[in-house]
């Protein structure tokens, strides 16, 4: 009890999986420390089942996500920066316990992260202006080429930067129609969860987006088999763990993004290596009229 | 009650009785047949519902999943039953009830394609020889709202075209006036019109269990269904929700262990509509080993009515046998 007499409330730190916030199935929780080792939170260690869960929520989003017209998606992307917007001092409090930064650095990377959601936001409608084209052809047809989603991406995000790092992997795989399934950093997973919250009252459709915290080793693996997951990307894997995931990944082919090992800059120029590493190009023939 | 023994049901301890009054005897008379059903005991609506959810949380894993999956798999009635079905869609149903993932040979066949009575002979032409039966239903399925005399001819025709098995719907609207006589004797016509022809065709009765409303109208539809000759009892058409749920289920597998000790014969149960996913057939299977006993654990006895569960069943299968999760683009839309 405080010195007020009033009882701590504590916030209960779970998973994001189809627009709700279960607990994992397995009941396990691991214990989440400041980067000084003080004690922050239990969080949710989610199973293999929790994966498979959100994997069944993310493909029962992608048709409705991925018909949405790229104007909707720019607009919720942009509203999910407004949400984040309004909560900058909590992220901000949650970073300078995460990363040991000072209040000031806490706040800047807080506003990275919106501004980074407001630069893909805008990219929903131009990616096919990049992506696309109409092709020259040897025939009296229009050729045209447009860039269309994958399907269900696994996110492996990031260690370092939970915040900004995780807005980078997400906001790229989403705005052109994909729904993903994300494993957060497993030091750090306090801000992902918090960015749920926003998501979940930002107009994005429940599945388009979940979050999972717990073992990156134990739950990377079973994203990489599974066979209907289209695409992963491998940035928060190991070296070794993201080889071994890169060769579960081939059985059905999925896309795979796999950076160079090394320190990521996230607050560089991300350019559209990320939107487009997670598309695929239809082509279609038309004759034209004479 | 002057007309049966004691009949012991749901858990009770001690032995079950036989009926002292003989089946013909309940079925000569309307005021008979009505003063039997309802002397039947009352179902314990709250303790069937907690039986069935408790039963519901066994944890079946590895290698007993790997055989209730494969038992589920040979009790599945594949079954379409659109206005949109054509003889193409059946052929292609059949050919997957034969062989369930055309990838692996080791996945047993299923129990019979269930299908309209028109579509029959082309499911009998495609799956001779396979050992796969064919059902069909019939009696102006799925309302039933019809003459006996259609519904007589809906059934012959449907036997006439080959199928081993009729699944007809009970007149609930009858059944809910209390005219159980009309009933009784509807489902006598109908089994006399599935041995016609020189044939036997089984005899299942779908009591549409979601129109009857209450778990005491399930054991007396169930017991008048078997009292009348059915050789399995159905909970529903999936045609209406609330279709096959547990405790129905339950109520009725409790109708046909009664039944056998009763009388001595041995009547199927199959549940129909609403069941998607390997869990809910697993928790029918554990539903139906802890209540009928694990004798009924065979599709002679025991069906499960469905479309989409087979595609889960082995998506479960290959999860097993390959370790890692399957997915839908890997076997066939239906």
């Amino acid at each position: 009890m405080t010195e007020s007499g009033r009882l701590a409330v504590r916030k209960t730190y779970k998973l994001y999986i189809g627009g709700a916030f279960p607990r994992s199935e397995s009941g396990r929780s691991y214990v989440v420390t400041s980067s000084k080792g003080d004690f922050l939170a239990n969080a949710s260690r989610a199973s293999r089942k929790d994966a498979r869960d959100a994997v069944t929520a993310a493909r029962k989003a992608f048709p409705g996500w991925s018909g949405a017209t790229a104007y909707n998606r720019g607009q919720i992307l942009y509203r999910i920066a407004e949400m984040l917007e309004g909560r900058r001092a909590q992220f901000a409090a949650e970073l300078a316990d995460a990363d040991g930064v000072s209040a000031r650095r806490a706040g800047e990377l807080a506003d990275a992260a919106v501004d980074r959601l407001v630069w893909y936001a805008g990219w929903s409608d131009k990616i096919g202006a990049i992506r696309g084209a109409a092709n020259p052809v040897a025939g009296p047809y229009f050729n045209l080429s447009t860039p269309e989603p994958t399907g269900v991406v696994a996110v492996v995000a990031p260690q370092q930067a939970p915040l900004l790092g995780l807005v980078s992997v997400v906001a790229p795989v989403i705005v052109t129609g994909n729904t993903c399934v994300v494993v957060t950093s497993e030091r750090a997973p306090l801000p992902a969860i918090t960015l749920a919250e926003v998501l979940a009252t930002s107009d994005l459709p429940g599945g388009v987006v979940n979050l999972l915290t717990g073992r990156v080793a134990e739950l990377a693996p079973w994203l990489a088999g599974h066979m209907d997951v289209n695409a992963i990307d491998l940035t928060g894997c190991d070296e070794e763990l993201a080889v071994a995931c890169e060769r579960d990944a081939a059985e059905n082919l999925k896309r795979v993004l796999r950076p160079p090992a090394g320190k990521i800059d996230w607050s560089a120029d991300p350019g559209v290596e990320r939107l487009t590493a997670f598309l695929e190009t239809k082509t279609v023939w038309h004759p034209t009229g004479v | 009650m002057a007309w049966f023994g004691t009949i012991r049901l749901v858990g009770d301890a001690g032995e079950v009785s036989t009926l002292t009054t003989s089946l013909a005897e309940i079925a000569s008379s309307d005021a008979a047949l009505r003063a039997f059903l309802h002397g039947l005991p009352g179902v314990d609506r709250v303790g069937a519902d907690q039986r069935a959810a408790m039963l519901g949380t066994r944890s079946i894993k590895t290698t007993a999943k790997a055989q209730a999956i494969d038992l589920a798999i040979s009790m599945v009635d594949l079954t379409t039953l659109e206005g949109a079905d054509t003889p193409g869609k059946v052929r292609a149903m059949c050919a997957k009830a034969v062989r369930p993932d055309p990838a692996d040979p080791s996945v047993p066949k299923v129990a019979a394609v269930c299908v309209y009575p028109d579509l029959v002979a082309g499911a009998v032409a495609a799956l001779r020889g396979s050992g796969v039966r064919v059902a069909s239903v019939a009696t102006a399925f799925p309302s039933g709202r019809s003459s006996l005399e259609v519904k007589v001819a809906d059934t012959a025709l449907a036997v006439a075209a080959g199928a081993d098995e009729i699944d007809m719907v009970i007149d609930r609207g009858a059944f809910l006036a209390g005219d159980y006589r009309k009933v009784y004797d509807e489902i006598v016509a109908i089994k006399a019109a599935c041995a016609g022809d020189g044939r036997d065709a089984h005899l299942k009765v779908i009591l549409e269990t979601g129109e009857l409303a209450t778990y005491d109208n399930v054991r007396r539809a169930s017991w008048l269904a078997m009292l009348a000759g059915a050789d399995f009892i159905k909970t529903s058409t999936g045609k209406v929700a609330p279709a096959a749920t547990l405790p129905v289920t339950l109520v009725m597998l409790e109708a046909v262990r009664d039944f056998r000790a009763a009388t001595g014969r041995v009547v199927g149960v199959k549940p129909a509509g609403g069941i998607r996913t390997t869990k809910d057939a697993i928790k029918n299977l554990v539903l139906v080993n802890e209540t009928a006993g694990d004798d009924w654990l065979t599709p002679d006895r025991f069906r499960l009515g469905a479309s989409s569960l087979l595609n889960d069943l082995l998506m479960q299968r290959q999860k097993m046998s390959t370790g890692r999760y399957a997915g839908p683009d890997y076997f066939t839309l239906d």
